[in-house]
């Protein structure tokens, strides 16, 4: 089943005339120099060819609404309606950005609360919610890090230490940053070389960033040793929020040591993925960043009724690194965070953790009651844990990829598969807390059942998925023969 | 408990597999005094009942208000399928689409998106999104400089006809690796470019120049002049459009004597995100082919099956930091994905006749709103050039008590431009979409006239 593009169902002359003004006053005081000569090539179609095609097209995806979707480090967990229904009230989607303060109490009033939520769950001083994704939360953390160097005067310090099990986001994010990345080896057991940790730092560092539990599925055992070592030189530490679903309220970054986190909202409160984003990389600071937050940031004057929201800027944070969108971050999306945080209140945060690693080493024990590998037998599983189809590899010679493609057609989105790099042949699977224990029974039995497929029939697994709307693509081609608009459809706007 | 399915029943058998009592062992590896947390300062559980009823007292609040407000975020219908298509849980609820056999109905949105996108702007290559406009603008700066392999200097020329906050942005995300921005001022009887200013870096090295289309003040600049003195000048042109206005206006691909624009971003806001208070909306980013392994963010290629079949998947992803890390082209990952969804159903409803007919209406309802203005005693136009939907004016008494007031009669009446700009004192930028109708434009001229005499009466 495929379905063509929305170009090839487009009839010359045929509107969805409805949705916009029916004619076009004219506008002769624009210079024809100025004016564009032909029409954009866009397609001709009736409102219900629109809706029919991207209806067909939504049907050919695989999401949480009609799938399991263990991918490991996405947290992709049920996303409650009400966040949605709620956050698109009109009073909230009409506001415009820049309409004053005094007609944004409402919205304010959330963003404010989920600020102070938010501060407390992570142990931090402040939040700021206006980074976009965790990749800008990131670069808001490196950045304030920096900025706190600098204004100390402590210059030199441009080297940020990376864990090799980091995600690809850390050492790009300190790149942009204008720093160099050193890279530190993990151990046996999962956790960083402390040794090589030792020999890492000096008074170039400026700081570590961190994922805890790390993207190999375990809780960094020695994190108390860690923040010691690197606030002992100098440097600041960095928490990315990545899998901060695996210990919402049960732990805190701040207690451990951390001077600054980025949480991804659209992960840990859902907010959901949206086939890619938008996120939401609000961070939290400890009380050596608090002076380097991004604006905006909501401000409350007064208590209880008497309360007023106003947005904090420049004036009420001189040493901030500045504003990093143009308005208020994804404002839209901090207020689906707000709704879930509210329907889970405190017990409900912590339950988050407790179920998600429940759901977690419960899947691991079957899976290696099941006869397969994991990558680190001797840990607990955080809310991640990595199987590795190293042995299946070597005798039969079916890869992570056949049996990711194969899970497809049993009806499974695959794991987050070949990462971390460290592991060869790796499926990092992470159940989320929402999924019942049939769903993980479910999972088992398709990973049993695909185990006896490479142990009788390898060939068919290698041709998976064959149950998919398309089967395997050709990659290689796609990147050699770019093709990446459709050309009959811009060459005369037809 | 909330959106968690156990029954005590799984707990217990779950608990009994794994062979622990409790699921606090499953926290032992985690040094106790890490483990005794107080979460006491936030609130008890709320039921779905009582959250509905407190946002929805708190939406009602944020509601209302005659919005003639524009400065980079503006009111337009979307149409009921959009948002309705795009929130069913299949888009909603899916993930980045890694896995392109089973996300071919998002990665073939994105296709139809690229297509659209690269017609609308007459370009040869669109990524899948960035944040927003701002951020989009910071990429172009980071791709200029390492598309531009001729420029040393590392030097980019912004206007201060940019959006004030886009600049700050673009500061921010920049500062760090050496990039020096020089600004250029404006010509201050037509609001576009300041050219002598311009003519002052003929010769040097730059990398790239920033061209507002529309600019901030909503006027046209000679986009044809700016990008051929960029290219003469070994610069990249760096375009910033308001995508709408591209229904009406030469596109990027097309500007100057030579093969067009470098590069170009802009806000995708206009192609059916709501104004949400500043967000979700969209970073567009597109440039020429040659670019395309500087550009930043996914990109999404047609390709085939084993089959034969057509189909999506994600492309060049080397660029990218999953697989290139610290010599990625960004940092990006998440884009945003949904809005670009919505905006891609958005262009299929309207086509090319309903976007031209929108921009066209703005045009003429700025117009109108700008002739009813002016008529009052003291209200005057401060530039002279050809303008898109957004008009600076200068107002006879103290611009920012006057937008108070106008916000009191539920009018909210534009931009006080005096925080951003010397020599702009007492002056709004106004904004009239195709929302706005006669009777619209009728009631913020009859505040505006209120407001103005009663504050020349106080003084």
């Amino acid at each position: 089943m495929t379905e063509k593009l929305i170009f090839e169902h487009s009839r010359p002359g045929r509107r969805a005339l409805a949705q916009a003004p029916a004619e076009a006053p004219a506008i002769d005081d624009i210079p024809a120099a100025l004016r564009r000569e032909s029409p954009v090539g866009l397609p001709e179609a009736s409102e219900m060819d629109v809706v029919r095609h991207y209806t067909r097209l939504s049907q050919l995806n695989f999401s949480i609404d009609t799938h399991f979707y263990p991918l490991g480090s996405c947290t992709m967990k049920h996303n409650p309606r009400a966040c949605n229904t709620l956050a698109s009230l009109p009073g909230f989607l009409n506001r415009h950005p820049l309409a004053p303060a005094s007609h944004g109490q409402g919205m304010m009033a959330c963003l404010y609360e989920l600020q102070e939520m938010l501060t407390t769950v992570t142990g931090m001083e402040a939040v700021s919610l206006t980074p976009m994704a965790g990749a800008q939360g990131e670069f808001t953390g490196v950045a304030m890090i920096k900025a706190y160097h600098d204004a100390r005067g402590d210059s030199a310090r441009d080297e940020i230490l990376v864990p090799d099990a980091a995600h690809g986001t850390n050492p790009a994010t300190a790149v942009m940053c204008g720093c160099k990345v050193v890279e530190i080896p993990t151990d046996a057991d999962g956790d960083v070389d402390i040794a090589a940790l030792r020999d890492a730092v000096s008074e170039r560092t400026a700081g570590i960033m961190l994922t805890n539990p790390s993207t190999l599925g375990v809780f960094e055992q020695d994190i108390l040793e860690i923040a010691e070592i690197v606030h002992g030189a100098g440097g600041l530490l960095y928490y990315d929020g990545a899998n901060l679903n695996a210990i919402l309220g049960k732990v805190r970054p701040g207690d451990m040591g951390f001077d600054v986190i980025h949480m991804n909202l659209h992960k840990t409160f859902s907010t959901p993925h949206g086939g890619g984003g938008p996120g939401s990389g609000a961070v939290g600071v400890g009380k050596r960043l608090r002076d380097f937050m991004p604006i905006p940031v909501v401000g409350r004057d007064g208590e209880g009724d008497e309360a007023t929201y106003r947005w904090l800027t420049e004036k009420d944070i001189p040493n901030t690194i500045g504003r990093l969108s143009a308005f208020m971050g994804n404002a839209g999306v901090l207020l689906r965070a707000y709704v879930y945080a509210r329907l889970l209140g405190r017990d409900g945060m912590t339950r988050v953790a407790e179920f998600a690693t429940l759901n977690s080493n419960y899947l691991m024990t079957r899976l290696r009651e099941a006869g397969f590998d994991l990558a680190f037998p001797e840990r607990r599983a955080s809310h991640e844990f990595i199987v590795t189809l190293k042995r299946q590899k070597q005798q039969l010679d079916v890869s992570a990829t056949d049996v990711a493609k194969r899970l497809l057609d049993y009806g499974f989105h695959a794991p987050t598969i070949y990462f971390p790099l460290l592991v060869p042949e790796c499926f990092l699977i992470e159940p989320t807390e929402s999924e019942s224990k049939e769903t993980l029974d479910a999972f088992v039995d398709a990973m049993v059942s695909i185990w006896e497929e490479a142990r009788t029939d390898a060939a068919t697994l290698k041709e998976a998925p064959v149950k998919l709307p398309v089967r395997r693509l050709d990659e290689v081609a796609a990147a050699k023969n770019l093709d990446l608009k459709h050309e009959s459809a811009t060459a005369a706007g037809a | 408990m909330p959106f968690i399915p156990h029954t005590e029943d799984d707990i217990r058998s779950m608990l009994a597999t794994i062979g622990v009592d409790a699921i606090d062992d499953l926290f032992d590896e985690i040094d106790p005094s890490l483990r005794d947390v107080r979460l006491d300062s936030i609130p008890e559980r709320a039921s779905e009942q009582a959250v509905t009823r407190l946002m929805g007292e708190r939406a009602a609040r944020d509601a209302g208000g005659l919005c003639f407000i524009g400065a980079g975020a503006y009111e337009h219908h979307i149409p009921a399928a959009v948002w309705e298509l795009t929130t069913r849980g299949e888009f909603y609820s899916a993930y980045t689409p890694y896995q392109p056999e089973a996300s071919q109905g998002t990665l073939q949105v994105v296709y139809e998106y690229q297509t659209m996108m690269t017609g609308l702007t007459g370009m040869d290559v669109a990524n899948a999104s960035l944040y927003d406009g701002a951020s989009a603008l910071a990429e172009a700066v980071l791709m200029a400089v390492r598309a531009n392999r001729r420029s040393k200097s590392a030097r980019i020329l912004m206007p201060v006809s940019v959006h004030p906050f886009y600049r700050q942005v673009a500061h921010n995300i920049c500062a760090n690796q050496g990039i020096t921005f020089e600004t250029i001022g404006y010509d201050h009887a037509t609001g576009r470019i300041d050219e002598a200013a311009l003519e002052r870096w003929a010769g040097e090295d730059v990398t790239a120049l920033v061209i507002p289309q529309p600019n901030f003040f909503g006027v046209l600049e000679d986009v044809d002049r700016l990008t051929d003195w960029a290219q003469d000048n070994g610069a990249l042109a760096i375009g910033v459009v308001n995508p709408l206005s591209l229904a009406v206006l030469n596109e990027p691909g097309r500007w100057g004597a030579g093969e067009g624009a470098d590069i170009v971003v802009g806000e995708g806001q206009p192609l059916g995100a709501p104004l949400a208070s500043g967000g979700p909306y969209f970073g567009i980013l597109c440039c020429r082919k040659k670019h395309v392994r500087q550009m930043p963010g996914r990109v999404v290629g047609r390709t085939q099956d084993v089959d034969g079949r057509t189909g999506y998947v994600l492309t060049l992803q080397p660029r990218e930091q999953h697989i290139r890390r610290s010599k990625a082209t960004s940092n990006i990952c998440t884009n945003q994905g949904l809005l670009v969804t919505a905006a891609t159903i958005h262009m299929s409803l309207l086509g090319a006749t309903g976007l031209e007919n929108t921009a066209a209406t703005c045009i003429a309802n700025t117009r109108a709103l700008v002739a009813r203005l002016t008529a009052i005693d003291g209200v005057e136009t401060v530039f002279d050039g050809p303008a898109f939907h957004e008009t600076v004016l200068r107002l006879p008494v103290d611009a920012e008590r006057a937008l108070a007031a106008l916000a009191e009669h539920g009018v909210f009446g534009g931009l006080s431009l005096a925080e951003f700009y010397d020599g702009l004192d007492n002056t709004v930028l106004v904004c009239a979409t195709e929302t706005k109708t006669e009777a619209d434009l009728d009631t913020y001229a009859d505040a505006l006239r209120d407001v103005i005499a009663a504050q020349a009466d106080a003084a």
